[in-house]
């Protein structure tokens, strides 16, 4: 046994052993990895004792007031969480958040900075509950939050360890769109707070400025209400200044980063350099402390300016925002559907989602058939999870994240938390054993040699370290880049704490942060869903707006010494109030004009934003509403909505009892199967749509939204309707309004079958063959509607695959030789003759290769005069049952 | 199969009327079995015209003419000049620059003519005339063109007026003229004249239709079944045939007369020839007439529902007819069987039908022998698509057939097997060309 691993490796250098692959194989990312446990065990045994039915989603906080606490989980139902103690896993997943989501006053800095802090992601696993979660920390900022921040986190909890770990990159790249909307639409909510806030913070300043003055004028310059009044006033200013960089700060954001690549930080660098160019006096005696509490007693809805109290409630006693609020609504439900969307995804066991992924991802390399018989990838969840497995970016879909990381160059970091990782992937595919079996009490205050065995909990993405590091090395400012590398160097002593002792921190360097970067805008897919923060982006442009104000005033700005008169007090209360609101000053109001211009054009903008914001929501959520698009247009009484597998399996049910009901379901069949259109005529509604519903899983190329099927038409129908349709549900009318439409029937009758509901006929071409029998057997012994569908598209598919063959065959073998046209038929008709198809199969093949050809041309389908309408001259037959 | 949709489910066995004519949907000479509908028209397309190989002109009563390519069924010019509906439409092919260069004129009811220029740009032009046009000619070997309405008009290719006459009659089909009027053009140096040379005066109703099938012969039909053959050259009657259906069937069969002849069963709306051969739509019928034997070679009396409207005789010795009834039939040329066997399946069959008993088998049988080299039209297959009137069709060969409608179609039928093959070398061409899937 001992020499054997050396034979094993030598020939595995050898190239003999890689010369021959077997072609029958998978190609590697398209194979499921073997169950790892021992072959005696059921791999259908619950393995963990977990005290929730099925996975979920868990949303929770960490709240200042309260601590861990959850906020909801997806689904919306308590017995999905079952006994699950929600409160302690959330402590749990909350305690794990280390990262710096530093705000405030950085060393060396006297006023509050926002840093745009990325997201950390996290495995950890509590073997005890049989929990195991994928933890997304993200922070949002709350102006009545300390630290302007609020700590949230995102778990996706499942018993099934396995399933996090190998899911890793998918529930990623989902969470991370899910966090990103989040944070987007926060940021548009607190711009939208501060400017409230500011426009409370002016006219404050104003009132307490002629109070001053009053005072002045009752009990001189030096009394003690007038200092005291001064001194207020100077804390107004000055919180006026730390809110308006506040505002800068959110406002520099950079938006576009999501849409390519984090190289992007670049340009915006500048903007951050001049924001912080503005060096204030140190005369900044009060505590920011204090100014957020001032600031959390003025927090008004209004656009009204409100005047702000000195003093500020008590920290407790405020009610804190809830995450709608804190979060743009519009973004928040949007963000809420995306992740119903990835519940839905991950749903299931994960042979299941390998599967699907599998399938998605060999599909997609069928595009030339696959639009004859599979649902187009659209629906509800083929869009999601289009998006999480990206295939264009991400090859390696299915795979475990380890072929994935080491692939790329990475820091030493995470390099070495890619080797824990990949370890563990090792141990748990080489059947050592299931990792449940480890016995270690998995805490997050790991000792060293828990983080060998609860990996789980220490795989962390190291984002905060790259937004960070990023920022550092190309900024000219010593000042910002002083603060910066502190904030990193925090960032990373925390982190390397936490996860990987050995480490120290000025082993990061600025080229392997950017090769970070680089892997993880590979794992953002670049179609995803960003909102463009309109609100931000006009605020930015404000700004710019601010910029050549006038110099006297600039000065006044700046310049913080609290008995300069601002010049608003030149006019009186009333008018100055409107003209907050209004914004329309004749004066040069100094920092107000700057503060309403954003203002300005973000009402003019609002309706704008909300159009675009109903769109940002309308296209995620497009399944939901009735589609308008053009090619339905044509066929106003389709189905409103997308076909989706679901709509499928229903009609599976009803297919399966049309076979077993109909004798002659097997000629109804050939009929859609072979292009012919198939009238189902009937004077009941429901019994012609069911119907219809029933052999629409039948209909090739049924369309994204069934626009080839006509569940029920009342008036007469033309040639171009059979052209368009090839399944129709037609009333029979006993009027002699109805006779124009039988006059079309009978007239059409060659075009078409003709399935008589009422009196249990069938007009059709006759088919012989055994392909059809085995596809509708009326004896069958499948109980199930889905799995009918499941049994039938297996077939269908079977079909399209030798109709592919058909199409293709005489190309793959022989060059083009166009003289050659009888040899061609020939050989073509052979081919399907050793497929051993009678006649009629041989005629849904080569219809199934006509729709190839058309598809593959991309003839518009729309444009009802391009496309053509083949028919053939076979005597129909009467079925009766 | 009416019936059988109705509900009736004992009615199969009844025969429909047109049950003879009925061929069933087992059509194996049919060819044509895919069809391409072509929406352009808003009113009635009356006239189609061939450009060239893959081009064609359709024209109707929206006033629109559109030329189409027959093999994508792209429509490729929109011309939109006329204000009324399209009362004739020819190409005019002439050579100028080196270049044969196809127009299209086109005459309408608002008075005007106009001449388009397809090849590459169209460029109308619009010349009014005092009446209205009915038809136009084209004398490809002078050159010039000719249209006729109420009054005859000489052109010539650039559109400039050379002669006209102010006469009430004219050489072409207008309905009202009992005798036809021959014309002699004149070429001179200077200018060319017009002259009614001639007056034949031998047809007893209106002339509805006029071809010329040879250099030597043209053919005239009336209004009442008269089909008479002329001689080019000194204007005498080379054959008279008066189109009675009854007629070859023979005696005694008064019923028949009685209850189904109406005039325009024996109006001959449309001739065509290949030269030897002229086909007639005479009411529904169908009438295949030798020119040069001066026979009749075959007739259906029933050939459509209704009347015929247009009709071609094909390469392959088809006949080719559509109907008022919305369908279009092919038609094949065959011997008959001989006498011995029972006319059953013939066309004398329908004169059981419509005689409602079988008392005259005997009869055609015995009629049958008197006319030597009789052949019989067999209904080979039918396109049915329209639901309007077909009103006119040209073939393109192998590559297919457009058929016009009053539903405002166009209908293009092709050869199905034929497409398909065309598709996949087309396929097959583009895998080439970007290099496998």
């Amino acid at each position: 046994m001992i020499g054997s691993p050396d034979v094993v490796a030598f020939t595995k250098d050898d190239d003999f052993g890689d010369s021959y692959t077997d072609p029958c194989l998978l190609p590697a990312e398209f194979s499921v990895p073997l169950f790892p446990h021992a072959a005696n065990a059921n791999p259908w045994t619950k393995t963990s004792y977990a005290k929730f039915s099925k996975d979920f989603i868990l949303i929770s906080e960490f709240s200042e007031q309260v601590g861990p606490q959850p906020l909801l989980t997806i689904p919306d139902d308590p017995r999905v969480c079952g006994t699950f103690d929600l409160n302690y896993f959330s402590l749990r997943i909350m305690s794990v958040d280390y990262q710096a989501s530093f705000v405030g006053h950085p060393p060396g800095c006297s006023y509050p900075k926002l840093n745009f802090v990325e997201d950390s992601k996290v495995v950890l696993g509590d073997s005890k509950e049989g929990a195991f979660a994928y933890v997304h920390h993200l922070t949002l900022y709350d102006l009545e939050a300390r630290g302007f921040v609020r700590p949230f986190c995102m778990a996706y909890i499942s018993a099934d360890e396995r399933k996090i770990m190998q899911q890793f990159q998918q529930l990623s790249s989902g969470f991370s769109k899910a966090s990103e909307s989040l944070k987007s639409g926060n940021r548009k909510a607190f711009a939208n707070e501060l400017e409230k806030k500011l426009q409370d913070l002016e006219y404050t300043r104003t009132v307490l400025h002629k109070e001053t003055e009053l005072q002045k004028m009752n009990n001189g310059c030096y009394s003690t209400q007038v200092i005291e009044k001064a001194n207020e006033l100077a804390n107004v200013e000055k919180s006026i200044y730390e809110h308006k960089d506040l505002l800068r700060q959110i406002m520099s954001y950079p938006n576009k980063k999501m849409d390519t690549d984090y190289v992007q930080y670049e340009p915006e660098k500048p903007v951050e350099t001049n924001m912080v160019d503005h060096t204030f006096s140190s005369t900044h005696s009060i505590s920011r402390d204090k100014c957020v509490e001032t600031d959390n007693a003025s927090q008004q809805l209004s656009y009204t300016p409100q005047l702000i109290k000195a003093k500020s409630a008590k920290c407790f006693d405020k009610r804190l925002k809830t995450l709608e609020e804190l979060c743009d609504s519009n973004f928040f439900h949007q963000t809420m559907d995306h992740l119903n969307l990835i519940e839905k995804t991950f749903r299931g066991d994960l042979c299941f989602i390998y599967t699907s992924q599998i399938d998605w991802a060999l599909l997609s390399k069928q595009k030339i058939s696959s639009f004859l018989f599979e649902e187009e990838r659209h629906g509800e969840e083929e869009e999601n999870s289009r998006n999480l497995y990206d295939t264009d970016h991400n090859p390696h879909i299915a795979l475990p994240s380890l072929s994935n990381l080491s692939g790329e160059p990475m820091s030493l970091e995470s390099y070495a938390t890619c080797v824990e990782i990949g370890h563990h992937k090792l141990e748990l595919e080489s059947m050592e054993g299931p990792p449940e079996s480890s016995t270690s009490d998995i805490t997050q205050e790991t000792s060293e040699e828990a983080v060998d065995t609860e990996t789980k909990g220490s795989f962390s993405s190291d984002r905060s370290i790259e937004a960070l590091g990023n920022i550092s090395p190309a900024n000219p400012n010593g000042f910002v880049r002083r603060s910066t590398n502190e904030v990193c160097t925090v960032t990373l002593s925390e982190q390397q704490g936490e996860i990987l002792p050995g480490a120290a921190p000025d082993k990061m360097s600025p080229s392997l942060g950017y090769k970070l970067d680089v892997y993880t805008a590979d794992m953002f897919e670049t179609e995803n869903l960003v909102q463009i923060d309109t609100a931000c982006c006009i605020g930015q442009d404000g700004f710019i707006y601010e910029e050549p104000l006038p110099v006297p005033v600039q000065q006044c700005c700046e310049d913080t010494v609290v008995k300069q008169e601002p010049l608003s007090l030149l006019q009186g209360d009333p008018a100055l109030q409107v003209d907050y609101i209004f914004g329309e000053s004749g004066l040069p109001l100094g920092p107000s004009m700057g503060l309403m211009l954003p203002e300005e054009s973000t009402s003019v903008h609002s309706e704008e934003m909300a159009r675009m914001n109903i769109e940002d929501v309308s296209d995620c959520t497009s399944y939901m509403s009735t589609s308008t698009s053009s090619d339905r247009a044509g066929s106003p009484f389709t189905y409103g909505s997308l076909i989706t597998v679901k709509q499928k399996k229903k009609a599976g049910n009803s297919a399966l009892r049309f076979i077993r009901q109909y004798p002659f379901a097997q000629q109804a069949i050939f009929c859609v199967l072979s292009g012919q259109t198939l009238v189902v005529l009937g004077a009941e509604e429901g019994t012609v749509r069911k119907l219809v519903n029933a052999l629409s899983i039948f209909v090739p190329n049924l369309g994204k939204y069934g626009e080839t099927v006509q569940p029920w038409l009342t008036t007469s129908f033309q040639l171009t309707d059979l052209q368009r349709w090839k399944l129709i549900g037609l009333q029979r009318v006993a009027s002699p309004a109805g006779s124009s439409m039988l006059h079309s029937l009978s007239r059409y009758s060659r075009y078409i079958g003709i399935l008589d509901c009422d009196n249990k006929t069938l007009r059709c071409h006759p088919y012989r063959g055994t392909v059809l029998g085995h596809m509708a057997d009326h004896r069958t012994q499948i109980k199930r509607g889905s799995t009918y569908y499941l049994h039938v598209q297996s077939m269908l598919t079977q079909l399209a695959a030798k109709a592919f063959l058909y199409t293709f065959c005489h190309h793959v073998h022989l060059p083009i030789n166009t003289d050659d046209q009888g040899s061609v038929e020939l050989r073509r008709t052979n081919f399907l003759l050793q497929l051993g198809y009678t006649e009629e199969e041989s005629k849904i093949i080569q219809f199934l290769s006509e729709l190839i050809k058309q598809n593959f041309f991309q003839w518009p389908l729309k444009g009802l005069s391009q496309s053509v309408f083949s028919f053939s001259y076979t005597t129909s037959v009467l079925y009766k049952i | 199969m009416l019936r059988w949709i109705m509900g009736g489910r004992g009615s199969q066995g009844t025969i429909e009327k047109s049950a003879a004519l009925c061929i069933g949907e087992e059509q194996p000479k049919n060819c044509f079995t895919e069809l391409q509908v072509l929406k352009g028209h808003f009113d009635i397309v009356r006239f189609l015209v061939q450009i060239d190989d893959f081009r064609f002109a359709s024209a109707g009563d929206d006033g629109m003419v559109l030329v189409w390519n027959v093999e994508t069924g792209e429509r490729l010019v929109e011309l939109r000049g006329h204000t009324q509906q399209i009362t004739a439409m020819t190409t005019y092919t002439f050579i100028k620059g080196e270049r044969p260069h196809t127009a299209l004129i086109t005459a309408s009811s608002d008075r005007t003519l106009s001449v388009s220029l397809h090849t590459h740009t169209h460029t109308h032009t619009h010349t009014h005339t005092h009446t209205h046009t009915h038809c136009l000619l084209v004398l490809d070997h002078l050159d010039v063109w000719l249209s006729g309405g109420n009054e005859l008009c000489v052109w010539n290719r650039d559109f400039q007026l050379k002669c006209k006459t102010v006469h009430h009659r004219d050489e072409s089909n207008v309905s009202w003229v009992v005798d036809l009027v021959i014309f002699k053009l004149n070429l001179s140096e200077a200018e060319m004249s017009i002259l009614a040379i001639h007056h034949l005066a031998d047809h007893q109703d209106t002339i509805r239709s006029l071809i010329n099938i040879n250099n030597e012969l043209f053919a005239s039909g009336s209004h009442i079944g008269e089909l008479i053959l002329w001689d080019t050259v000194n204007w005498t009657i080379q054959a008279y045939e008066h189109i009675l259906w009854e007629e070859p069937a023979g005696d005694g069969q008064s019923e028949v007369r009685i209850g189904q002849q109406k005039q325009s069963e024996m109006s001959i709306q449309h001739m065509y020839s290949d030269g030897e051969l002229i086909t007639a739509a005479v009411g529904s019928g169908l009438y295949v007439y030798n020119a040069v034997m001066k026979s009749i070679v075959a007739y259906r009396k029933v050939a459509h529902d209704s009347d015929i409207l247009h009709t071609e005789l094909l390469d392959n010795g088809r006949v080719m007819s559509c109907s008022e009834d919305g369908s279009i039939r092919i038609w094949e040329l065959q011997d008959l069987p001989l006498a011995a066997e029972p006319a059953s399946t013939g066309f004398f069959g329908m004169f059981g039908t419509f005689g409602r008993s079988g008392k005259q088998a005997g009869a055609p049988t015995k009629k049958l022998l008197e006319v030597p080299g009789l052949r019989s039209l067999e209904l080979i297959g039918d396109l049915i698509g329209h639901s309007g009137a077909v009103q006119m069709f040209v073939s393109f060969g192998v590559k297919g057939l457009v058929t016009c409608s009053a539903d405002h179609l166009l209908i293009v039928w092709k050869d199905g097997k034929r497409e398909s093959q065309l598709r996949s070398l087309a396929l097959f061409q583009k895998l080439e060309q970007s290099g496998g899937l």
